[in-house]
């Protein structure tokens, strides 16, 4: 922008003050169980977040965000530990607070697919569910460390994956979109006539063990004890962590540059040299391995698999996460998958209605903010950079 | 003389109707070749076969001593030719910074590793290609140099095709293919735009330039020497003032009087 080279860097304070505020919000939704507290929570999170915007609260926060993001991700961690360690002995909380986490992971896979290399995948669940069959055989059938298993659920999510990888080069558009629906069916299909794999009963899923660390045991510490999940909570943080770098370095790289190209103008960016087979590739595997992991270690918390949790029902969640939480911004991403996930779940009134909250949700977005919640910024390769 | 680049031949069909019809031209280095002729006579055939979107039927082109006839768009760029294009093709919700260096992929290091952990490495890189895509685009508007982060849809026709020609002209190519630069633009604006291109090529002698246009000013102002199509044939070649008196030129313009 002009000129803004003369003026300060933006201040931290904006961005901690919304992220204290929506980790207090945060806990008391979480905390709440009876409908009225809860649907008068949620009318209250709805009202503060439009009057914020129409105030223009939200320019000192996105600031905050875009140009101290390394110190705002940090106290995001912070406020991640603290919700931990405030739910510590709740099972149930902490389940839904780590199925956030993970669908945070996928969807930023899905991100990289989608939101940059312009290649639609509605096979998502699919390459999840593959990561979680990956943790339950290896888990049950081999002494593989269980970190390394996660490594595999990623790698095999992208080897199977790159059996699509023809049909989606030759096609474009919706055509190759339907070619991930196929796969989505077939992979449905596929499961449950499967006897190796349990059939249409599924998997029991052992649960993680890093090196005698057993993790679905409950921790004692004196006279306290956390639950078991809180275990999972502090891998699928650390996971987080790691997919959210990884995506954002992406994006700040002459890779994004690369994908950004090709999904807006392939002939252009042909004329320039790139090679869109190798880009789309590269975004493709990338992103079936970050759903892959997220699935395995999915798999493990739930500990159990089975054909019917990984539908193309639930690969058109993600999708729509994508498009609520602003398709390309990570933080969007990670917002609107705590909306998508913890709302039907507190929300108990609405649960066979769920698909309908969906769809609802997605309507309205696109009918007033057409580029989601937290629409993606123009690329800064280094936040805070000035020349 | 010496050639940079030379067609022979070169046949180009759309179903029935012959685009190109076996064309010969040869452009020398360091010249400016103005490309005119009615519509539909197949001036954007001829850049769109040269850089490999259309393959031609029959015939040959050779860029700089080697044959670039059946390569792919990726190996002409590669070559040392770019273009820019009729209708604008930037991409719009990207900085003027971005779409520069779309332009630059082939000096930009593309490897994995180089890009996602060796960061200070890719800092290096990213400081010196945003002071080189700076430079160049301070020399056609200086107030744009301080927009660098910018997306480019909100930006005017004029400003959107000097990015345009910033991202042909940032690789250092040995030829760049302007397809009419004037389009969309005052005359004015055009003028502008010229005194511009003519001033990189200035500082930068070993740039030639075929351009297609249907601005005769500008062709009589910056080229050397012009070929006419008609009906993707040649119908004359030589300096501008020598072409515009030609009676089958006026007849191909104008119809027959």
């Amino acid at each position: 922008m002009a000129g803004d080279s003369n003026k300060a860097r933006a201040g931290l304070w904006p961005g901690l003050a919304a992220i204290g505020l929506t980790t207090c919000y945060l806990a008391a939704l979480l905390a709440a169980e009876q409908q009225d507290v809860i649907i008068a929570l949620l009318a209250l999170g709805i009202a503060i977040v439009v009057g914020a915007a129409w105030f223009g609260l939200f320019d000192g926060v996105s600031r905050s965000f875009a140009e101290r993001e390394d110190s705002m991700g940090f106290f995001v961690i912070v406020a991640l530990v603290a919700l931990g360690a405030y739910f510590h002995e709740d099972h149930f909380i902490l389940l839904l607070v780590v199925t956030v986490l993970l669908y945070s992971v996928a969807t930023l896979g899905l991100n990289i697919q989608f939101g940059y290399a312009g290649v639609l995948n509605f096979a998502g669940a699919s390459f999840f569910g593959i990561g979680a069959y990956t943790s339950a055989v290896f888990n049950t059938y081999t002494a593989v460390p269980h970190l390394i298993v996660l490594l595999i659920g990623g790698l095999l999510a992208a080897l199977i994956g790159s059996l699509l990888l023809l049909p989606v080069l030759r096609t474009r558009g919706h055509y190759a979109a339907v070619v991930t629906i196929a796969f989505a069916l077939l992979f449905k299909t596929f499961l449950e006539v499967n006897d190796v794999l349990g059939g249409p009963q599924g998997m029991q899923v052992p649960a993680m063990n890093l090196s005698g660390w057993s993790f679905n045991d409950n921790i004692e510490i004196g006279d306290i004890t956390l639950s078991f999940y809180l275990n999972y909570f502090i891998v699928s943080v650390l996971l987080l962590i790691v997919a959210f770098g990884l995506v954002r370095r992406l994006e700040r790289s002459w890779i994004g540059l690369n994908l950004d190209a090709l999904r807006l103008d392939e002939t252009a960016a042909s004329c320039f040299g790139l090679n869109i087979a190798r880009w789309k590739i590269t975004a493709f595997l990338i992103g079936n391995f970050l759903i892959g992991i997220a699935g395995a270690l999915f798999g493990m918390v739930g500990g159990f698999v089975g054909p019917n949790n990984y539908t193309f029902a639930d690969s058109l969640i993600l999708v729509s996460i994508l498009l609520l939480g602003g398709i390309g911004n990570p933080w969007g991403l990670v917002v609107a998958t705590f909306i998508v996930v913890v709302v039907p779940e507190k929300l108990q009134t609405i649960q066979e209605y769920r698909f309908l909250l969906y769809a609802g949700m997605v309507i309205v977005v696109l009918l007033f903010r057409p580029d989601g919640l937290l629409p993606r910024p123009v690329r800064r390769y280094f936040p805070g950079w000035r020349s | 003389m010496s050639v940079l680049l030379e067609a022979r031949g070169v046949v180009r069909r759309f179903g029935g109707v012959i685009a190109l019809d076996g064309l010969d031209l040869s452009v020398a280095p360091d010249e400016i070749l103005g490309l005119i002729g009615p519509n539909g006579s197949g001036k954007t055939t001829f850049f769109n076969v040269i850089t490999g979107i259309y393959g031609a039927d029959e015939g040959s082109v050779t860029f700089d001593g080697t044959d670039i006839t059946r390569v792919s768009s990726r190996a002409v760029y590669q070559a040392g030719i770019s273009r820019t294009f009729q209708r604008s093709r930037l991409s719009l919700p990207l900085s003027i910074f971005d779409n520069i260096m779309i332009g630059n992929h082939k000096r930009l290091n593309q490897g994995l590793w180089f890009n996602l952990v060796q960061r200070a490495g890719f800092k290096r890189e990213f400081e010196e290609s945003y002071r080189a895509a700076r430079t160049l685009v301070e020399v056609f508007e200086p107030q744009l140099a301080d927009r660098m982060f910018e997306p480019v849809a909100g930006l005017p026709m004029i400003d959107r095709r000097r990015i345009e020609i910033c991202r042909a002209l940032i690789s250092a190519p040995k030829l760049l293919l302007l397809d009419e630069p004037s389009a969309g633009m005052t005359h004015d604006e055009t003028a502008e735009l010229m005194n511009d291109i003519l001033l990189v090529r200035e500082r930068n002698k070993n740039l030639t330039i075929i351009i297609v246009e249907h601005e005769m000013g500008v062709i009589e102002r910056i080229t050397d020497r012009c070929v006419v199509l008609n009906f993707g044939r040649k119908l004359a070649e030589g300096p501008y003032r020598e072409v515009a008196a030609n009676a089958h030129v006026q007849e191909a313009y104008l119809g027959v009087a």
